[in-house]
């Protein structure tokens, strides 16, 4: 036992299946633990006019059986072993993962194996309504009924094309969700659930042979998928030409500014440049947008940067604040982009760059301790990039960034000529009212 | 049964491998500060995180907030760093990644970094705990960000469900019947003294504890100590205590008028039982079966025989006192009643009658199981160590753990249902439409309804 990463790679190894799966197994014994992950290369993008959320709606029929499994009997049967479990959807793949111990690889990799291969004979209308409504209940609870929720819709929308395959909700319309039919279903698994279309990774508390031939056994006889309908043209010009911008009148208390920018794709390699930069803009409190709109300023009571992390066409850099209870939405804005102008005129510091790695290094590391987080990961860049073993450079990468090619990056895509700003500001009526006591109490 | 045609088909399980917690050393340096190190070596990464005796229960009345705000406090401002921006760039450069907050029963402080600059970081960490600065400037910003997260909490139902609900929940006089946070009233009235008071009672090494977990030897983690907490003074502080008495003795509605809202947050229930409770482990069990699991009774009934919600789940929330017991979900509006109705049905069925022997088996072989997937990080086995601190767990809980929830029974499950779960004293709250939900509220014959503004 003992050490088994100290030099922070992990052991990786990959097979192709004949049916096309592809495997990486990664082993480490510390723990009695193993962690199964497959993602298949589907998500919202894929989706035909008229049925937006349809990718995610299929997502939870993967829980409702199949052939050898009951409904909802996935979830009791890796629950039973001592496991966790669950699924997501994103814009452009879905994934499914099971943490069991080590001693029920071969329940989970059958569970995943069945429905593969065989999930429509455990399809029925039933479960169909049933899980439209569940899925129509996440769509008011995560989106309608929660403060800033469009703008998970609201944003792509805005930053991508009308006709682009990112451009729409992926939770879906609710009239989008009611015309969903068994036989989408039916199309949907055809198409794109087929091992081709797939890849599995297993990491953690296993013997490499037997869980070859486990995946071998299981998978191994599920067939091959027919040609899959091309997406529409994902490319898009680097930047947008110019600042869009769409306010929106909502039932909230502070306004909120959402400021994307087209960014390069994920495992590109400014890419790295773009994600080092968001670290410096926007990651902790020690971020250059902290510092300046929360604590110095207090023009924000809280601001982040992210990446979306898309491998194709164009990913996006965000940067999300919240405005402090006496600013409004345009002070907020301004404030953001003198913040981002400064950075474009000014470039980054050694410092900052230190900083931005450091905390990347950190995070990357602490989350390679989990095995369903290497093993999700191993998918990804299986999905992405075509090569797991990419997994272990990341850190390489981060380090060799430069602080001249994060400027060169701010330069080329933090301009005014490339930002989509979605701003929420409180409807008539909803805000002020603390920020009115406050000032009743400050004047007595 | 399906089940059983495809039995031959469906793999049998190995032979289990052995699992035990990490190894964890305590040692004591002569101010009175307990040390607990766990050695785990696969990353070189260490979280160490400090345990002290200041939480929200601690809060003085009408200063509540005071325990939050000085635990946010510690990292904007040491005698040796009093810039706060100039301490978090400290830390940050370091690629230390550390927090501070309050729960109900303890402050914690946490920070995770790469052990080849764990020394630097743990000096910070020191510098922070020990020699505190309170800035002004600090003290009236995170002020002003509370009292904005208060005004966010109006429109945002979830965290507002789940404030109402302990306010209606218990007695006027508990601290838990006000925001961990504190109210409007209170952070606006804490000053700068009550701060460094609080920090001044409650933050003392005979009460703290410091625990490492990660690559790391004990020797050398008391080596830092030593060096870096050995000026530390104070003895314990009494343990901080609040009443958990109920807010009234029998059951009723309270709506939280949210107009037009297209789904309720409903949180039905009451005060459960303490922390060190000796019904713990079948109460552990009876809750997985009720609504702790993707399985439970209540998550496959409300989700997925009837649609109404996208996940229903209930739990005990463990604190030195009497935490709540709560179930939580949200749903369309026009089910608000019938959903809670099957909340109530549940829970009743639970006292009615022994569970299945198949229910049992998997709620204990759940919580069995997955017992090693949850300290698969630092910061997890850190944090685990953090309880047995503070609740004063004895010395081979963890290595107890399995094989009691494996022990526990039927009759069991019952017995804790019928002792803990008390129908007739459930309090619903509901953060919904008033118009759509209060006539089939008041229909289904609950209890008294009433309406309130959400003045969080």
């Amino acid at each position: 036992m003992g050490m088994q990463f100290r030099d922070m790679r992990i052991p990786i190894e990959t097979f192709r299946l004949p049916n096309g799966l592809f495997v990486t197994l990664s082993e480490d014994h510390t723990a009695p633990i193993v962690a199964v992950n497959l993602w298949y290369h589907v998500g919202s993008a894929n989706e035909r006019a008229g049925r937006t959320g349809f990718a995610h709606l299929f997502e939870h029929m993967l829980f409702q059986g199949s052939e050898n499994v009951g409904a909802n009997e996935h979830f009791e049967l890796i629950q039973r072993a001592g496991g966790t479990l669950n699924g997501s959807t994103w814009l452009d793949r879905t994934n499914y993962f099971e943490t069991v111990p080590s001693n029920q690889l071969a329940v989970a990799l059958w569970l995943e194996a069945d429905r593969m291969a065989r999930l429509l004979p455990a399809m029925t209308q039933q479960k169909l309504d049933t899980q439209r409504d569940v899925v129509k209940n996440e769509r008011r609870w995560s989106v309608d009924n929660q403060p800033y929720g469009t703008w998970w819709e609201k944003l792509p929308a805005l930053a991508y094309p009308t006709e682009h395959p990112f451009h729409h909700s992926l939770i879906g319309s609710m009239e989008d969700l009611s015309a969903a039919s068994l036989d989408d279903v039916a199309g949907f698994f055809r198409t794109y659930y087929v091992p081709d279309n797939a890849a599995l990774s297993i990491a953690g508390d296993f013997d490499p042979d037997e869980a070859r031939s486990l995946v071998e056994r299981h998978f191994g006889p599920i067939p091959r998928g027919g040609p899959r309908p091309p997406l529409p043209p994902m490319d898009v010009p680097a930047t947008f030409g110019t600042t869009l911008r769409q306010v929106v009148a909502d039932e909230v208390m502070l306004p909120r500014i959402f400021l994307a920018f087209r960014s390069p794709v994920f495992g590109s390699r400014e890419y790295y440049a773009a994600s080092v930069c968001s670290a410096v803009l926007g990651m902790r409190k020690g971020s250059r947008l902290h510092r300046a709109l929360v604590r110095e300023q207090q023009a924000a009571a809280e601001v982040h940067a992210f990446t979306f992390d898309l491998p194709k066409g164009s990913d996006l850099l965000v940067i999300d604040a919240t405005a402090r209870p006496d600013v409004s939405g345009e002070a907020l804005e301004r404030a953001v982009f003198e913040e981002v102008d400064r950075l474009v005129a000014g470039g980054v510091t050694p410092e900052e760059m230190d900083r931005a790695v450091a905390l990347i290094q950190t995070e990357f590391v602490s989350a390679m301790q989990s095995a369903g987080d290497r093993a999700d990961k191993l998918s990804m860049f299986a999905t992405y990039l075509g090569d797991p073993r990419l997994v272990n450079e990341q850190l390489d990468r981060y380090r060799e960034v430069s602080a001249s090619r994060v400027n060169a990056f701010a330069r080329e895509r933090l301009t005014a000529a490339n930002r989509a700003v979605l701003l929420y500001v409180p409807r008539e009526g909803e805000a002020g009212e603390l920020a009115l006591a406050g000032s009743a109490a400050t004047s007595e | 049964m399906k089940a059983d045609v495809a039995a031959g088909k469906r793999p049998a399980p190995g032979p289990p491998r052995e699992y035990r917690f990490p190894r964890f050393e305590r040692r004591r340096l002569d101010n009175g500060l307990t040390l607990l190190v766990a050695p785990v070596a696969k990353l070189p990464l260490a979280t160490a995180l400090m345990v002290v005796d200041g939480g929200a229960t601690a809060d003085a009345e009408g200063l509540e907030g005071a325990a939050t705000l000085t635990a946010q406090l510690l990292l904007e401002g040491s005698m040796a760093t009093p810039l706060g921006a100039e301490l978090t760039e400290k830390f940050e450069r370091l690629g230390a990644a550390v927090d501070a907050h309050a729960s109900w029963d303890a402050a914690i402080v946490r920070m995770t970094a790469m052990t080849d600059r764990l020394e630097p970081a743990m000096a910070l960490f020191a510098e922070v705990l020990t020699t505190p600065a309170f800035p002004p400037r600090e003290i009236e910003r995170l002020r002003a960000e509370r009292l904005a997260e208060l005004l966010q909490l109006r429109a945002e139902p979830r965290g507002l469900a789940d404030e109402m609900f302990e306010r209606f929940t218990y007695d006027a006089a508990s601290r838990y019947a006000r925001p961990d946070g504190g109210t409007e009233a209170t952070v606006r009235s804490i000053t700068r003294e009550d701060i460094a008071g609080f920090y001044e009672r409650r933050y003392r090494p005979g009460g703290a504890t410091l625990i490492v977990a990660g690559d790391v030897s004990v020797d050398h983690v008391e080596r830092l100590a030593r060096s870096m907490f050995g000026d530390w003074t104070g003895g314990a502080p009494a343990v901080a205590l609040t009443t958990d008495a109920p807010a009234r003795p029998s059951r009723a509605v309270h709506v939280v008028a949210k107009e037009g809202a297209p789904q309720s947050e409903i949180r039905i229930g009451h005060p459960g039982v303490p922390r060190m409770h000796p019904d713990y482990f079948p109460i552990v069990v009876m809750n997985a079966v009720l609504g702790g699991l993707f399985s439970s009774r209540i998550n496959l009934n409300l989700r997925e025989a009837h649609g109404y919600t996208y996940g229903a789940f209930s739990e005990f929330d463990w604190r030195r006192q009497a935490g709540p017991f709560v179930v939580s979900t949200a749903v369309k509006s026009d089910v608000t009643a019938a959903a809670a109705g099957e909340i109530l049905l549940e829970i009743d069925r639970m006292r009615a009658e022994e569970i299945g022997e198949e229910e049992l088996s998997l709620a204990t072989s759940y919580l069995d199981g997955v017992f090693p997937i949850r300290f698969e990080t630092t910061a997890s086995i850190a944090s685990a160590l953090a309880s047995f601190i503070v609740y004063g767990l004895p010395d081979d809980y963890f290595d107890t753990y399995r094989a009691k929830i494996r022990a526990v029974t039927r009759g069991d499950v019952l017995e804790a249902a019928r002792a803990h779960l008390h129908p007739d004293a459930l309090q619903m709250i509901i953060v919904g439409d008033p118009e759509s939900t209060m006539a089939p509220l008041e229909a289904m014959g609950f209890g008294p309804v009433a309406v309130h503004a959400a003045d969080v």
